[in-house]
Formats: C-alpha cells, structure tokens, sequence
C-alpha cells in the first residue's frame, strides 16, 4: 500500500510547485510567433439597436489586420442553452439566438457588436475607439417584474420578456395550496438572492490558431471543460468539425462556474485565426470580465412554510423570478429549475412542496451558474424561512430543524421535490457541530460582546445538495441536451509510470494530486509514478469537465473502473509469466503472487512485458496497458451539513463582523482531507461575502455600477475568520465506487443563511423586532434597519 | 523609446521600453517572465505585486521607467538556490494556502515584504497587510495560516486540517 500517498492521505499538492515558482502556464502566459490581438468593441447602451457600423476609418488604423461585425456571423449558428426546459401550459421555453457578436441590436451593456484584430493590443484599442456606430437606444429592461408585465423586450421576436414559467411538481401544486390553506401555521418570507459576479483571479482568455496546411484549428481558452466547449462550438456555432478542432484550457485561475460555458469570443479568435491565417489572442481585462462573464444568482423569491400545531413540515410553496440576462448563457436554464427546484424539500420530511419559477429576460449580463447553482438558493430560502418560523412559534431554531429532519433509518429517501436521497445522518451532523463550535460557551461569549457595547448572534443552518449531476438518462428525461458522464483513460508506461487522462479539469481542485492518490492505492504503486493529464481535448477521452462538485463522484469513478480494467489485464499477463492460472493470482500492494508459493511478478515487470511481448500469448491477450472507462452515475449524490455562525454587530455602525464560523459537512469518504478542507474554506468565503459585502448592481439604464474591484466588494482577508471545518461524519455514497459525495460548492450553499440567521438573531438579542434584512447585509443595511425598527 | 537598466533577481538586464511601459507589462512582455500576473485594471487584486528595492510594489502602478536603475524581485527568483521553495513558499505548499495559482506569486511576494518588516506577525496584522491582495479559492484562511507558518509560528491549534 502507499504509506502517505494513498486514499485518505493529506498529501501535500504536487502542482503547488509551479503554481509558487512563477511557472504556472495560464492561458494569457502564452506567447505564438506571429500573433495578432483581438479587441471587442462593446456596447455602452444596455438596450438599442444598431442602425449602421461604419468600419472604413477604423480599418485604416495602423496595424489593425481586420474587423469583424455581427453580419459576418449570420451564417453561423447560436450559443445554445444546455438545458430545455417546459412551461407549466407545456410550452417550451423560449431560446432567442445568441449570435457571436450582436446583430441587430444591443442587449446589455458590454454586448460586443465588433471585433478588431490589429498587431497590438493598443493598435486594437485605438481602432476600436475609431468605429462608428449609430445605435437608437431604447428604455432598459432591468427590473424583473416590470419585465413581466411591460411590452418593452429583450428579445422583440419572442414577444415577451418571459422565458419560461416552471412549476415543480406541478402535479403537486393544487394539494400544497390546499395544506397551506388549512395549515395551523404558515410562515411567509420575501427575499432576494444578490447577483453576484464570479471573479475567479484569471480573467477569460482565448487563443486562436488555424494551421493552413492542415486546416486544423486549435483554441487555447480558459474553460472548466474543453470537450464541452468544443462540442458547442463544433455542433451549434460554427460548425467546424471536432476532428479539426482542438481545445486546450491550461492552468486556469479559477472558474467558480463562470468558465464553464462557451463565450463568443472563443469563436471569434477562431474565425481571425482561419481568415488570416495566424494566431489571435484575446485576454479580458477586469472590467470586461465583470461586464460579460456570466453572473449568479439574482433570485427575487416568496416562500411559504405551513406547519401543524406541533411544528411539523406541512408544506413548502416558493414562487421565484430568476434572471437569466439578455441570453441564455448554457447552463441558465438548469440553475433555476433542477437544480434549484428539487433541492426545495430540503433535509425534512416535508410531504409537499411546490416551486413555481419564471425566468426572466433583461438587459444585463447573462446569469448562469456560480459556484453551487441554484442550491444555494434553495438553502437561503429554505434555512431562512424556517429560522423565521422557528422564532414566530418560540420553538429554537435548531429543534425545529431536528423536528423535522429525515432520520438515518429512512434511507433511500423519496424526498417531495423528487429526489431520492441515499444516505444521510442529520442529527449526527448537528451534534458535531454542536460540539466543534462550542455552542455552549455562546453565552459567556455573547455576555462578553454586550460588555463591549457590541450584539451577537448565533446562526444555524442544515442543508442538502446534489452533486455530481446525473444520470444522463435522468437529465435527458428532464431536458438536458447532453449526457453527463465522465471519463478516464489509464496508461501503463513500458517502464511502469502511468499516465491517467481524465476528462475533468483541474482550476485549483487539486486533481493532480488527489486522482494519482486513488489510483496508487489500487495499484499498491508509489503515487509519486502517477501523473494526470487533462485540459487537451487532442489527449484525453471525452469528459464532460468540472462544475457541480462532480470530478471525484464521476471522473473519479471512471479513473476507479479504468484501473479496475488494468488490474483485470495485468493479472492475465501475470498469470502467464508466472505459469498458472489466472484466478490463482493475487494482487497485493503492487506484486502478483502465486497464492501458496513464493512465486511473484511485480507491477513494473508486467507492465515491461506488456510492452515487450516476447513469448506473449498474443492470442489471447493484446499487447499493451491502457484502459478506458466511462462513467454514468446511478444517481446524484447527497452531500450534506450543519453550519453555524457566530456574528458581532456593533449598533453604532451596523458592521457585521463573522467572528466564528464552523462548517460540519457530510462528503462521505474523503481521499485527501487538506483538499477538502481547503474547498470548504474557499466556498465558506465566497458566502460570507454573499452574505455581507457581495453584490452586482444595475441602475435603470442598464449601467453596471459595480464593474470593478473599486465598486464590487470582494471579500479580503481582513473581512473573514479562520474557520472550523469538520468532515469526519461521512457516511459514504451508497453508488460510487469510492463512496464520495463532492465538496466543491458545500460552503458556499451553507454559510450565507447562517450568517443572515446569526445577524438576525443578533438585532433580536438587542430588542430589535427585525425578521429579514437582504443580502448583502452591509453596515448600511443593518444600521438603516436597527433606526427604522421598534 | 528610452533604455533603461535594472537588476531582476540578482540579473542585470538593459532595454529599449516606451515610456507608457508599466513595469508588469514589461515583466510579462518583455521579459517573458510571466509569473508576475494581472488580475484586474484598478491596481486592486494584488496579483502583480513585485519587489523593488526590497519593498512590495503593485507592479501595475509603476512604469518601468520609474524602476530604471532599481532592483526588482519577483516570484520566479524566490527559491532556494538549490531550486528548492524557499520558506514562505514552503509553508504555503505545507499549508495548501494556494488553490488555482493565479493569486499566489502576489500573495508570496507581500507575504515575504511583510515578514521582513514584522518577523512575527499576528493574525490581525496579517490580514490587515493582505488587504491588497484578493483571492478567490482559498477564503484566506489557509494563506494567513501559511504566513504564520512561515515566521516560525506554532499553527497547530489553528482550526482543522
């Protein structure tokens, strides 16, 4: 077995090496001989439309090679939706095109309506600046209601600014309006879930080449999964073969969901590369980033919680508006509706819920999926109505939670917004939590923040989330376009090193070091010899990349079954080298023995002789070692958790400092606890600054106010406390090979209701009747409420 | 174009620049030295923090003309001679205080400044010092751990994993 480097080791991460060396290779650290630069001009009007491009000054400008415009895209196809969603009358959703560069009109501001390509970036820059365009502007559809009821469209073909009206489950619709009609109890909330802007580190980039004695075009881009991207833009936008078009994403700073989907600035490099016939590059500066990423978020919700007299879940109604933006960015369609609407019973024995969403287009950026994807917004409903309702009853919020939880003997559980949950320990969880946190000394330390003048408050929150999104024949069933399998393949070197070429992607999950753990363990080999290949569509099998905690569950298993494969092998070829049978062959800690003898072959010697197949039953056995798998999961998987917090405010100001926040979460079997714990901590950040200082803000027109890191706030090390983490409660995935869960989103589902529920708890203890305050609830916020309460 | 001269990580180097050159721009273009990166345009993310002279610099806030004759540190001359990490940037291996890697050579380059000036610093005095740098991934907790690490203090007690 591998002493340090095996499952449930926390080894240390082999990539960090360059990553602190200044030797990471991101996209934008990419240098081809002969490139050319491309520039966008974008729209500085959120809605018009475009009476004339004038582009004869501009492409007189020194240096500048050519410019593209919105007509040179009207044979080509559209970013499409990943996800087709049903209305609730059965009409499908509605999908305006989504052209590589605006044709027609502008639809939010940062929407590119041209392109030039000069030898410099600032050649580029100043020939932006030197095209005409005359563009008639319109009012701004910004705010999602007026939206709704206005004729005012994002989209004049479709003829509303509706998208599509979900309802889930629809058959359950008139049964949860009949409980919450009779109920002893209803609980009513009306909350926002802020837009936030993903910010990973590493703004977007892409790399256009076309090899014109080939005709074969290779993009370097920034993606969570280059196989996807190469689909769409093969399949949908531009039609270039998949056998002509390599995607390669290198180290990439980050993704949080945002480099997930297909930009069109992908498929303009391409389109320069082939029509000049060299290499074009396009990097995103800051503001761009903020004005043309995909965002997140931006629910506006009403949830209702009925009770009985004794505090029992009766039924959960949501209505929800959910941005979308000006386009359907890929996976926008999914983030509101399954993977939203079925988390919406969450960890309780609820027997109805019912989840209407209407989807909402305006003249901002796409809104899509960002780090957790519509279950953090299930979460914060669900927690914060349910802390409401535990202080309107005078029950603890942490009992009513109790009251109502699934228990461990009720596994699988039919959950009634359609899951089946496989296992879980609820209770457990808040016990833990209970116990790491110190949730008895809460009141010596809440005596000792009032004797400084300061509120404090603690904050509960139990939540449930499904990673690892599939089956593919589920999703298909519900309306996804694409399967969402994994896929690796295991290389055994003549010389017994491995390569293992996996479909997922690693942008700071540390798959480079924690595949090679699973692996070593199953072979008995020295981690160390294990090296993973991703991000090259042109080396790995076809994967579906990494978003929705998914790498472990899926692409694990694939690496799993793959190696499962290489074990099957290697033990035939074994068995002929050592001249027996092969169900008389052991496999221990890397060496193949003769059971009863001292007969054995080590891993390395039968790898040699795979490759050097002299006296080799041909007839029998290939020569080689190399397997494949793909990997279709049974189910999502379930992980889960208790959090709490601990805020102090100070009621002069409204300042809201997290002063502890523990995270107690159930990720089933753990390969390597410094990862996980690292992810945890990553996610907890990105909530609390959901939760205090985060948020995307438009004004009437369609400016983005917060289009910098001066004007959005992202959370600094001075804004957060270390935390406590704790993922010693799994209990394992009842249908993945290695039992795990998935961590990546955990602590940015869990902590922004718990923050929001300790504040709440704290202006409380401070006697002030306040129930809700919105995200993020900054000292302006909190201050303005704690004057206006009684 | 003016020539300028300077030494970065120990190694004189001479060059023809524009005078609009920022001095992250050189690194990157001119000297191919792309460790130095750029994570936004409003000198706020951190990502491009250097050494001049010793001090930490936001490499996009200086033009290269005003580092003429200066000595410049930056991330891919911080280790050890020998090529090994050197301490700061050893704790954070130890300490998985870097997830995606684009933060980190800014992190490491303030840390080290930091840690010249106050060998010992407290949590507070840490994260007060980072306020000019951002990261994403790691919710900071394991990067304020990795420093303390690196000046010698016992993070042992310092909350999980």
């Amino acid at each position: 077995m591998p002493k340090d480097g095996g499952i449930g080791a926390a080894t240390t991460r082999r990539e960090d090496v360059r990553f602190l060396t200044g030797k990471g290779q991101y996209s934008d650290d990419i240098r081809t001989f002969g490139e050319c630069a491309a520039v966008f001009a974008r729209s500085n009007v959120a809605n018009g439309t475009i009476k004339s491009i004038n582009t004869e000054a501009a492409a007189a400008m020194p240096g500048v090679l050519a410019i593209f415009t919105g007509e040179d895209f009207v044979e080509v196809g559209g970013n499409p939706a990943g996800w087709a969603i049903v209305s609730r009358d059965g009409e499908p959703m509605k999908e305006p095109k989504r052209p590589v560069l605006a044709h027609g009109k502008v639809r939010h501001v940062g929407d590119a309506y041209a392109a030039v390509i000069a030898e410099t970036v600032q050649q580029g820059k100043d020939a932006v600046e030197a095209i005409e365009i005359d563009i008639e502007e319109h009012d701004a559809v910004i705010n999602m209601a007026d939206a709704l009821s206005g004729t005012n469209y994002v989209h004049d073909e479709i003829g509303t600014n509706q998208c599509f009206d979900w309802g889930w489950i629809e058959d359950n619709r008139a049964a949860t309006d009949e409980a919450i009609k009779g109920a002893h109890h209803v609980t009513t909330l009306e909350l926002v879930n802020n837009r936030l802007v993903p910010n990973a580190m590493e703004p977007r980039c892409s790399i256009g080449h076309y090899n014109t004695g080939t005709g074969d075009y290779t993009l370097h881009t920034t993606s969570q999964n280059p196989h996807l991207t190469r689909l769409l833009i093969s399949a949908f936008v531009m039609g270039i073969p998949e056998n002509k078009l390599t995607v390669i994403a290198p180290d990439v700073g980050g993704g949080f969901g945002s480099k997930i989907y297909h930009y069109g600035e992908e498929a303009l490099v391409l389109a320069a590369a082939k029509k000049l016939g060299r290499t074009v590059k396009w990097t995103s500066d800051r503001s761009e980033a903020f004005l043309t990423d995909a965002h997140g978020r931006d629910h506006v919700t009403k949830i209702e919680l009925a009770m009985d007299k004794e505090g029992n879940f009766l039924a959960f109604r949501t209505e929800t508006m959910a941005n979308v933006g000006a386009y359907l960015s890929n996976f926008s369609t999914a983030t509101p509706t399954f993977l939203h609407g079925t988390l919406m019973a969450g960890n309780y024995t609820v027997p109805l819920v019912y989840v209407n969403v209407k989807t909402v287009f305006t003249n901002t950026a796409p809104v899509d999926a960002y780090r957790g994807a519509g279950r953090p917004e299930a979460t914060y409903s669900l927690e914060r109505v349910i802390d409401m309702a535990a202080r309107e009853i005078g029950m603890d919020p942490t009992e009513l939670r109790r009251k109502n939880f699934i228990k461990p003997d009720q596994y699988p559980y039919a959950s009634a917004a359609g899951l089946e949950y496989d296992s879980g320990n609820y209770d457990a969880l808040m016990d833990q939590m209970e116990k790491v946190s110190d949730k008895a000394g809460f009141a010596a330390r809440r005596a000792e923040s009032e004797s400084k003048g300061l509120l404090r408050g603690f904050g509960v929150n139990a939540y449930i989330e499904a990673c690892g999104i599939a089956p593919s024949n589920l999703v298909g069933i519900l309306g996804s376009r694409v399967g969402l399998y994994d896929a690796a393949t295991v290389r055994v070197n003549a010389t017994g090193n491995l390569s293992v070429m996996v479909g997922a992607h690693s942008h700071g999950q540390g798959h480079e070091t924690v595949f090679p753990q699973v692996v070593a363990e199953m072979l008995g080999i020295d981690a160390q010899s294990i090296d993973i290949v991703h991000g090259d569509t042109s080396k790995i099998p076809f994967g579906m990349g990494t978003y929705g905690s998914r790498s472990l569950a899926v692409c694990g298993s694939a690496v799993v079954r793959a190696t499962e494969k290489i074990i099957l092998k290697a033990t035939k070829i074994a068995a002929h080298m050592l001249e027996t049978e092969e169900n008389n062959v052991e496999f221990n800690d890397g060496t193949f023995s003769v059971a009863g003898t001292n007969k054995s072959v080590s891993f390395g010697e039968v790898a040699l002789k795979a490759y050097i197949p002299h006296e080799f039953p041909i007839e029998a056995i290939e020569p080689g070692l190399e397997e494949t798998a793909f990997y279709d999961p049974a189910n999502f998987t379930y992980p889960s958790g208790a959090y709490c917090c601990e805020v102090e405010i100070d009621p002069e100001t409204g300042k809201v400092s997290v002063d502890r926040m523990t995270a107690v979460d159930d990720f089933g079997n753990v390969i390597n606890p410094l990862v996980v714990t690292g992810q945890v901590h990553g996610g907890l950040g990105q909530g609390i600054g959901q939760a205090l200082v985060e948020n995307t803000t438009y004004d009437d027109d369609g400016q983005l106010l917060s289009a910098s890191y001066m004007d959005y706030t992202m959370p600094r090390a001075d804004d957060l406390p270390f935390y406590t983490v704790d993922h010693s409660m799994g209990n394992a995935c009842t249908h993945n090979p290695l039992g795990v869960k998935g961590c990546g989103e955990a602590g940015a589902i869990g902590s922004p209701p718990t923050v929001v529920n300790a504040v709440i708890d704290a202006l409380q203890s401070g006697g002030k009747n306040i129930t809700h305050i919105d995200m993020p609830m900054t000292p302006h916020r909190v201050w303005s409420a704690m004057q206006n309460a009684k | 174009m003016t020539t300028i001269s300077m030494t970065v990580n120990g190694k004189t180097i001479s060059e023809n620049v524009e005078g609009n050159t920022l001095l992250s721009s050189f690194l990157r273009e001119d000297l191919r030295m792309t460790g130095t990166h750029i994570g936004c345009d409003t000198s706020q993310c951190g990502a491009c923090v250097v050494h001049v002279n010793g001090e930490a610099v936001k490499s996009c806030t200086m033009f290269v003309i005003e580092a003429d004759g200066a000595e410049i540190g930056t991330i891919e001359g911080q280790a050890n001679n020998d090529g090994s990490l050197n301490v700061v940037q050893q704790a954070f291996q130890d300490h998985h205080g870097l997830q995606c890697g684009f933060c980190t050579p800014g992190m490491v380059m303030s840390a080290t400044a930091l840690l010249k000036d106050n060998p010992k610093p407290s949590e507070q005095e840490i994260r007060e010092y980072l306020e000019g740098n951002i990261c994403r991934c790691t919710g900071y907790h394991n990067i304020v751990k990795s420093i303390m690490a690196a000046s010698g203090q016992d993070v042992s007690k310092i909350a999980a994993e």
